[in-house]
């Protein structure tokens, strides 16, 4: 059963995306208004805007939350090809009075020559670092040494796709056995341009991200791309949004069997495809335990898709943008219980170009 | 349910009165569904006694009999009650046959005309042969007495020893489990698992579990009459009576809309290890996959994710994981919230997520400048680390205001001052301020140089100690012996020629390099005069 709660954005234009803080109790969202606003969630439910300012000289394509562990850190990135870091000030008791907060920006990071497409920060365990993907093909990898002094960042890693990019996941993995590892999709319509996700893998002898894998599957364009949280498996699952819904797991091989040194191979299969959305599908999330995958698509929908007890994956839930329900979604019995709440487990970000809807 | 059974009839306005009475109607589904699978799961009740339970099934979640009972009984002429007869139809259909004969007594007093109908139905009615518990007849035994007693019914039946009463005639024809004279009763049994359990009782009471499915669905089929379709609780109870565990399972999880009880009832199939024998290979995945659902959802509440900890706690493959994911992610909105939150996860030594939740808040305190909150969320997560950086901060604020703030934390560090060298510093310092507020003199001075000597002082931080050394050097008596004071001054040098000389030196540079130099100079006169008296302090004999 899920309850629909309509929230006027006064964005002036497309609303590119959406985002939870990690007790998704406060929310970013980023328009082609160049403008980013935070939002609060008060005890009874309400959203307020509690800042709204100019970040960017061109449209926003994503923001992103820092962990809490890092304090109240934002990142966007946008067309005007930078990204920049901002942090929440703490305000004068006047402006907490009104309810209103104060975003700094903490350092802009200018090193690409193309339109920055997604920026998304590193798990915690690895400090506070984020990476960036270009329309030129590159992703950056940055970190802020001292956690205290967020202007401080340096370019760590220069990752070469030669694919246009539009999207990036880290791995969320914590585990040990586990190196960092980062997913990116492309967009990119040339005809060379074949298969478009590739997984790259941090390497400690060499100190680098080599590639690691590319999904030969995939070939069309992929608009969004995420790891799922990782509840102790051996293996990594990966959605992807592009014509369909996609899931692959990727197996690593034993490394004995494989070269000393080099990235790991995978064995990839994939365990679902979906093309319920009969359309573009834009954006895919994970909720916290990996268990559940919502995505969007240009038919106005949010769906939801679980793995039973089989690991059969199935859609148990069926979204209308405008919040009303689906006629026939009989699985609805199935699906989590919000309990009444708005279940802020669920990240998801409608399209903003579809229908050049604003958030509601 | 009781209760709000009742608040379902004192509500207020329709529209809360329709939900309560909707949740009562659910939660009493619920209620016959686990009863049934008692009953046939976990009783696994044989022929016989099968019978019995089921009687006590239907008489259970029928109650409307014992309010009319009352009433009936209570009133002047209970056999000209305008429900007399109701009542005795439903007490028969639901096999209390003593009460029901006490009732046609009652009608034998009030009417003499009928009174010998009254006492021979009595008779059949005292007379049938029932399974009772502790009974040592066998099946057998009861089949062959029941079939005596069943042809002596139809005797009657056949005389038309009931033809001037038409009530008793049903009554009668009722109790030879007649299949059309049950179905004219379909109001007084309001559903097929009703008419299926009277049914049995008059016309197979030593029905097997295996045959029980086709009675059921015959009966469903007679009672629903091709009228209506059945409703998701028929199916529920339909696959009971199948005993197909799995199906039970699978039709409630679709027609019910949280975990709740699809969770229990299959923990509880489980602990009587029952979805292993109905060949459910995967059954104890499928008891925790229901139980980490449940326990999920209830997470996302406010403040039922405190029972949610418990249900994770029973999972044994998944449970531990994903209760890290999930409390990780509760708003830390209250200091008690975050409390809790720290205990669960202390009790079950999740490190990881102490040390991150003690970050998150240590880091909040910092940048709202709560830095006595900050220092004590760092202890708490062991961050020695962070535990620097606050200390670091009030020392800052001490070199800028002159005094120290949350002086009660850090009075009472006790061994947490041991975390990080900063942190023991801090403690120390402090310590050292006490002293002197004591006129401890010769302790204070002790311990300051101490500090300076022990290399546990930023360095930073020599300038404003020896500028505290210098109310010690200038007292009355001598504080510092020549050895201390020769400490000192080496402290002192090493601190000036340590400096280095940046660039070019600025107006604010040049002004605060000159109070350095003024506080310089008084310090090295307030060290000699002090070494000076010292020195003839201690070459002078005692009491000179």
């Amino acid at each position: 059963m899920f309850v629909a709660r309509s929230i006027a954005a006064d964005h002036k234009d497309l609303i590119h995306d959406v985002s939870f803080d990690f007790h998704g109790r406060r929310m970013a969202t980023c328009s082609s208004d160049q403008s980013v606003k935070v939002w609060d969630k008060s005890e009874s439910g309400d959203w307020h805007c509690t800042a709204s300012w100019k970040t960017h000289s061109g449209s926003v394509w994503r923001v992103t939350w820092a962990h809490p562990e890092f304090g109240q850190v934002l990142a966007s990135c946008s067309f005007d090809r930078t990204a920049a870091v901002w942090e929440e000030i703490v305000g004068e008791s006047n402006d907490k009075l009104r309810g209103q907060s104060h975003w700094v920006k903490r350092t802009t990071l200018v090193d690409s020559r193309t339109s920055v497409t997604d920026v998304k920060f590193a798990p915690k365990h690895m400090g506070l670092m984020l990476a960036t993907c270009s329309a030129d093909g590159i992703v950056r990898i940055y970190e802020a040494p001292d956690v205290m002094n967020l202007s401080q960042w340096s370019l760590q890693h220069e990752i070469s796709c030669k694919l246009s990019c539009s999207c990036i996941s880290w791995n969320p993995s914590s585990s040990r056995a586990h190196s960092p590892m980062i997913a990116v999709g492309s967009d990119d319509s040339s005809p060379n341009a074949m298969a478009k996700v590739q997984i790259f893998e941090y390497n400690e002898n060499t100190r680098k991200y080599a590639k690691a894998e590319t999904l030969m599957t995939v070939t069309d364009p992929v608009h969004d791309i995420a790891f799922a949280p990782n509840l102790g498996r051996s293996f990594h699952i990966l959605a992807i949004a592009t014509k369909d819904v996609r899931i692959f797991t990727l197996k690593p091989v034993r490394k004995e069997l494989t070269s000393s040194g080099g990235p790991t191979k995978f064995e990839i299969h994939i365990v679902a495809q979906f093309d319920n959305h009969n359309s573009q599908v834009w954006r895919v999330s994970w909720n916290i335990t990996g268990t559940v995958l919502a995505s969007s698509g240009d038919d106005g929908c949010v769906r939801l898709w679980k793995a039973n007890y089989m690991d059969n994956w199935k859609c148990t839930g069926i979204l209308k943008g405008n919040g009303s329900p689906v006629s026939g979604s009989s699985q609805q019995g199935n699906s989590n219980p919000s309990l009444g709440s708005n279940t802020p487990n669920l990240q998801h970000s409608l399209n903003g170009s579809s229908a050049g809807r604003k958030h509601s | 349910m009781e209760e709000m059974h009742q608040a379902a009839i004192a509500a207020k306005d329709a529209s809360s009165s329709r939900q309560l009475s909707s949740q009562v109607s659910i939660l009493s589904a619920m209620e016959l569904i686990w009863n049934l699978c008692e009953i046939l799961f976990i009783e696994v009740a044989p022929a016989g006694p099968l019978l019995l339970h089921l009687l006590d099934w239907v008489r259970l979640h029928i109650c409307e009999v014992d309010s009319l009972l009352a009433d009936v009984l209570g009133s002047e002429n209970p056999s000209k009650h305008e429900s007399f007869w109701k009542l005795v139809t439903i007490l028969v259909l639901q096999g209390r046959l003593d009460e029901a004969r006490q009732m046609l007594s009652k009608e034998a007093d009030a009417n003499p005309t009928s009174a010998g109908m009254c006492r021979i139905l009595g008779d059949l009615m005292r007379t049938m042969p029932v399974l009772s518990p502790g009974n040592t007849q066998t099946l057998t035994e009861l089949e062959l007495k029941w079939q005596h007693w069943h042809e002596e019914c139809e005797r009657h039946l056949q005389d038309s020893t009931f033809a001037s009463s038409p009530h008793l005639e049903s009554l009668c024809k009722i109790m030879l489990g007649d299949e059309a004279a049950l179905l004219e009763q379909k109001e007084h049994l309001n559903n097929w698992y009703h008419f299926l359990v009277t049914r049995l009782l008059y016309s197979h009471p030593t029905v097997k579990p295996t045959d029980l499915h086709f009675y059921a669905q015959s009966s469903l089929d007679l009672f629903l009459g091709g009228e209506s379709s059945p409703e998701p609780l028929d199916n529920i109870l339909m696959a009971a009576f199948e005993f197909d565990i799995h199906q039970v399972i699978k039709e409630c999880s679709i027609a019910l809309s949280n975990w709740w009880f699809v969770a229990h009832l299959t923990d509880l199939l489980d602990h009587c290890k029952l979805l292993q024998s109905h060949n459910l290979y995967f059954g104890s995945n499928m008891r925790e996959f229901l139980l980490l659902e449940y326990a999920s959802g209830l997470f996302a509440h406010h403040s039922l994710w405190q029972l949610g900890v418990d249900y994770f706690d029973y999972c044994p493959e998944l449970g531990r994981v994903s209760l890290e994911l999930h409390i990780e992610r509760i708003p830390l909105s209250t200091e008690w919230k975050a409390l809790k939150v720290l205990r669960i996860c202390e009790q079950r030594q999740m490190t990881e997520q102490v040390r991150s939740v003690c970050k998150i808040l240590a880091m909040k305190a910092v940048r709202n400048n709560r830095l006595g909150s900050a220092l004590s969320w760092s202890i708490r997560a062991k961050d020695a680390a962070f535990a620097t950086l606050v200390s670091d901060r009030f020392l800052r604020d001490y070199c800028e205001h002159g005094c120290f703030s949350d002086l009660d934390l850090i009075d009472n560090l006790g061994p947490a001052m041991m975390l990080s060298d900063r942190l023991t510093f801090l403690g120390k310092y402090r310590e050292f301020h006490r002293l002197y507020g004591e006129k401890r003199f010769v302790d204070a001075s002790f311990l300051l140089l101490s500090l300076m000597t022990s290399q546990i002082a930023p360095r930073s931080f020599w300038m404003t100690l020896l500028t505290d050394a210098l109310p010690l050097l200038e007292q009355k008596q001598v504080i510092f012996s020549a050895e201390q004071t020769y400490e000192l001054m080496r402290c002192l040098e090493d601190l000036t020629s340590g400096r280095p000389l940046c660039g070019e030196p600025d107006t604010q540079q040049l002004q605060d390099d000159d109070i350095e130099a003024t506080k310089v100079e008084m310090l090295r006169l307030a060290l000699a005069r002090n070494l000076a008296r010292a020195i003839i302090k201690e070459g002078s004999l005692e009491g000179s």
